[in-house]
């Protein structure tokens, strides 16, 4: 069956960050980055990292809790966090191959995108803005959806090579 | 407290090793709003008694980064840096787009203020649990690419041990300087982001002198709540869509003025502003983004503007080199002013540029000014060690260094192009006013890229004269009223005047984020003029190297008023008698007698009757 998915093209990314703000004015009711689901890491000028959770078919964030505060969510796929349930021990973050949950700046409990229910915001303000760095697609699960759940610093190191060749490879 | 606001500044002395938390009234606030405008309150308050005898470079002078109570809320965050100008005894402020200044605003602060001097090279960390003074021994000296390396992994390291089960730590936001400011070169910049710049005013040089490297910035706290968020939240929309509407401007930035303001305006400096016209094809913009720009659409926090882009050179002498486009300024500052109309050449020297942590218009207007007495024959090879010879890269990048580490003629030119007039004429024994000539600055502040003399560009005759600012091509004059809700304003709100709405959305805006009873009319007659009137006292009263005269100051560089000697618009120049009569008519709008000083009343009305006193000396 096919979900929703975001795609990312990391090069587009033009690190604007409006989508951090769009995020935390959905979830938080005000601009707040550093409580936003999706995080835009940039370790060197330039190389811009959109991060966040990718829907791995395995899901190891999910089975990683101690305390069943994480789920599916049965129409979207998204991780959903019960916070009263969350015990903020951390398990998540290291079970996610590429880090991407985080403990909430607020109420210290674990937080993950949770694609806005099935109409990212995100997504919105970066199509309006012709960057498509995030699009939303109808895709079925895959095994390669892992394989974007990254370090962010992994993912720049790469996008410096791409966007500067040899001297890539030393400035992150 | 006004909506907008952290509310807390931090006021740090380097000399003891102290750090506070301070707030302001909010009367204060209202009256001078943040960046430029609290940055000039601050000074008058703290050293304006005695500003003459305040050395810009001395550790009684105060180096500001203040943020404004719209930054990182309205498009295009910004960090204004300020202090006692060691180019124009005055004030700037001095911006730059950067994620430092939300970071800091996330932390809780507004600002930091920092006074005094270090005895070794330190670095200010501010995070959520206030500020801290940190050694920067292993980073002093080191380039802004290394600089930046350097301070990701270490701040990053330190932030993972405060809080080490959180999760990722995004990299925090930074300002720094390069070796220009270690070295106190007078025209050095505040730098962020590799080659984004508060270029004008020197600050560069004032954090040198207060062996302060760098201020890293990461806070984990919201956005400053505002007074009205619903109608920001629209408003927020609303100005992004304007933003994403201006077709040709993302997707060239200016990176296509550095053909187009010569061919096109006759006003772009070629070989120190010999000429301000060229034909050069090659230099257009197509040729840079077709092969140079590795990124097209880059932006800073909050912005849909994009008028970045990422430029790289992949192979040939100068591979590796990473700057932005280089934007319009840096195209005519570090290539056709240098005689440089190659864009390979001008990107690498725009990338030691900023490297160097030289101010990109500032620097090199030095660098050209030295360049021209060369062709002379008033500068010698031996001056430099080379000859500088107009369009040879190599040369030029020998000369960045050579300034940036006050070596040999460097030594003089790390004065600023003015000082650097009055001491060449020492050791050459020539008439200062014949030297002076070739000076292209403004109260000692080198001017931007943009000639009056054809009168087809933005700036005009008394633009840069009349400027508080001098040379500061991002706040130039064009009357004593509308200016003063343009970059007084955004200065003070601090956001990128390229993310600018019409003016009535951007007051909406300021009203609804602090609930001030703020108007477009009030700013251009109360609050803009309190502002510009409290600079043009601290200029007035300038010193102790140079003290400016009223009125014979009050002009543009000689070269302004030489015919134009090429292209389309041969011959013409900037009308001398326009300027003396614009400048009365501007003065008068501001209240400022006719020797630009401000009269007695005009102080009362701007609640700045503390500065009467030492006005009333003035004008006897």
């Amino acid at each position: 069956m096919s979900t929703l998915w975001i795609a990312r093209d990391y090069s587009s990314c033009s690190g604007c960050k409006r989508c951090e703000l769009a995020c935390s004015i959905k979830h938080e009711g005000w601009m707040w980055p550093e409580a936003s689901r999706i995080r835009i890491f940039m370790p060197f000028p330039g190389c811009e990292v959109p991060h966040l959770c990718s829907q791995c078919m395995t899901y190891p964030c999910v089975s990683s809790c101690p305390v069943q505060a994480l789920s599916i969510d049965a129409t979207t796929k998204a991780v959903i966090v019960d916070r009263s349930k969350c015990i903020s021990c951390g398990k998540c973050i290291n079970a996610c191959p590429g880090k991407v949950p985080f403990l909430h700046p607020g109420d210290n409990k674990a937080t993950i995108c949770d694609l806005c229910g099935g109409d990212p915001e995100c997504v919105k303000v970066c199509t309006e803005a012709g960057y498509n760095a995030l699009t939303a697609v109808y895709e079925r699960p895959s095994v390669n959806r892992i394989l974007f759940s990254r370090n962010p610093i992994e993912v720049a190191k790469d996008l410096a090579v791409l966007f500067f060749g040899e001297k890539g490879e030393k400035v992150i | 407290m006004p909506g907008g606001y952290a509310g807390k500044y931090l006021d740090i002395d380097l000399s003891k090793n102290k750090i506070k938390e301070i707030t302001f009234e909010d009367k204060i606030l209202q009256q001078y709003f943040g960046g430029r405008g609290l940055a000039t309150k601050i000074l008058w308050d703290r050293l304006g008694k005695k500003w003459r005898e305040i050395d810009p470079l001395g550790p009684e002078n105060l180096f500001l980064a203040l943020t404004g109570p719209m930054t990182g809320i309205y498009p295009g965050g910004r960090i204004m840096c300020s202090g006692k100008s060691p180019l124009s005894n005055g004030t700037v402020g001095s911006t730059a787009s950067t994620e430092f200044a939300v970071e800091l605003r996330m932390a809780g602060y507004d600002g930091v203020i920092v006074s005094g001097k270090s005895d070794e090279p330190v670095y200010i960390l501010v995070t959520d649990e206030g500020g801290e003074i940190l050694p920067a021994k292993n980073i002093w000296g080191k380039i802004g690419e290394e600089t930046i390396i350097t301070l990701n992994k270490e701040v990053g390291a330190i932030l993972s041990k405060k809080k080490p089960n959180i999760g990722l730590w995004k990299e925090p936001g930074s300002i720094y300087i390069g070796p220009a400011g270690e070295n106190m070169v007078r025209t050095a910049a505040v730098m962020t982001k590799l080659c984004h710049a508060c270029g004008y005013g020197g600050y560069g040089a004032v954090m040198g002198s207060k062996n302060l490297k760098s201020i890293v910035a990461k806070g984990r706290g919201m956005i400053p709540k505002v007074d009205a968020p619903e109608s920001v939240k629209l408003l927020w929309k609303e100005v992004h869509k304007g933003l994403i509407n201006r077709g040709s401007f993302r997707r060239q930035g200016t990176g296509y003025g550095g053909y187009a303001t010569g061919a096109n305006s006759s006003s772009e400096p070629v070989r120190n502003w010999q000429e301000e016209w060229h034909d050069e094809k090659q230099f257009g913009g197509p040729y840079f983004e077709t092969r140079f720009w590795v990124k097209k659409k880059w932006a800073d926090f909050n912005c849909t503007v994009n008028c970045m882009k990422v430029s790289c050179i992949k192979s040939g002498k100068w591979k590796g080199d990473i700057t932005d486009l280089p934007d319009y300024e840096l195209q005519a500052y570090c290539g056709t002013n240098l005689g440089i109309f190659d864009p390979a050449d001008n990107i690498h020297i725009s990338t030691v540029i900023d490297n160097l942590g030289h101010s990109g218009i500032n620097g090199p207007n030095s660098m050209a000014f030295a360049a021209e007495l060369y062709q002379r024959g008033i500068l010698k090879e031996s001056d430099f060690g080379f000859k500088p010879i107009w369009g040879d890269a190599e040369a030029m990048d020998k000369l960045a260094w050579l300034i940036a580490k006050r070596e040999k003629i460097g030594d003089v030119l790390a004065e600023g192009t003015y000082r650097a007039a009055i001491k060449i004429s020492e050791i050459k024994n020539i008439d200062f006013e014949e030297l002076v000539k070739y000076a292209v600055t403004v109260k000692g502040i080198e001017v931007g890229a943009h000639g009056t003399r054809s009168g087809l560009d933005y700036t005009k005759d008394i633009s840069y004269a009349a400027s508080v600012q001098g040379g500061d091509h991002t706040s130039t004059v064009s009357d004593g009223f509308t200016d003063m809700s343009g970059a007084p304003f955004s200065d003070s709100a601090v956001f990128c005047n390229f993310c600018g709405s019409s003016v009535s959305i951007q007051f909406d805006f300021a009203k609804a984020v602090t609930g001030f009873p703020i108007s477009l009319e009030g700013w251009r007659k109360e609050t803009g003029p309190r502002i510009v009137t409290l600079q043009r006292i601290l200029l007035l009263l300038g010193g102790p190297d140079i003290i400016w005269e009223p009125l014979k100051d009050d002009d543009n560089p000689p070269r302004f008023y030489e015919p134009l000697p090429s292209g389309p618009k041969k011959g013409m120049k900037t009308d001398k008698q326009v300027v003396e009569s614009r400048m009365q008519t501007y003065f008068q709008t501001l209240g400022w007698d006719n020797k630009g000083i401000p009269t007695r009343d005009t102080l009362k009305k701007l609640d700045l009757s503390d500065a009467e006193t030492l006005m009333k000396k003035l004008r006897e």
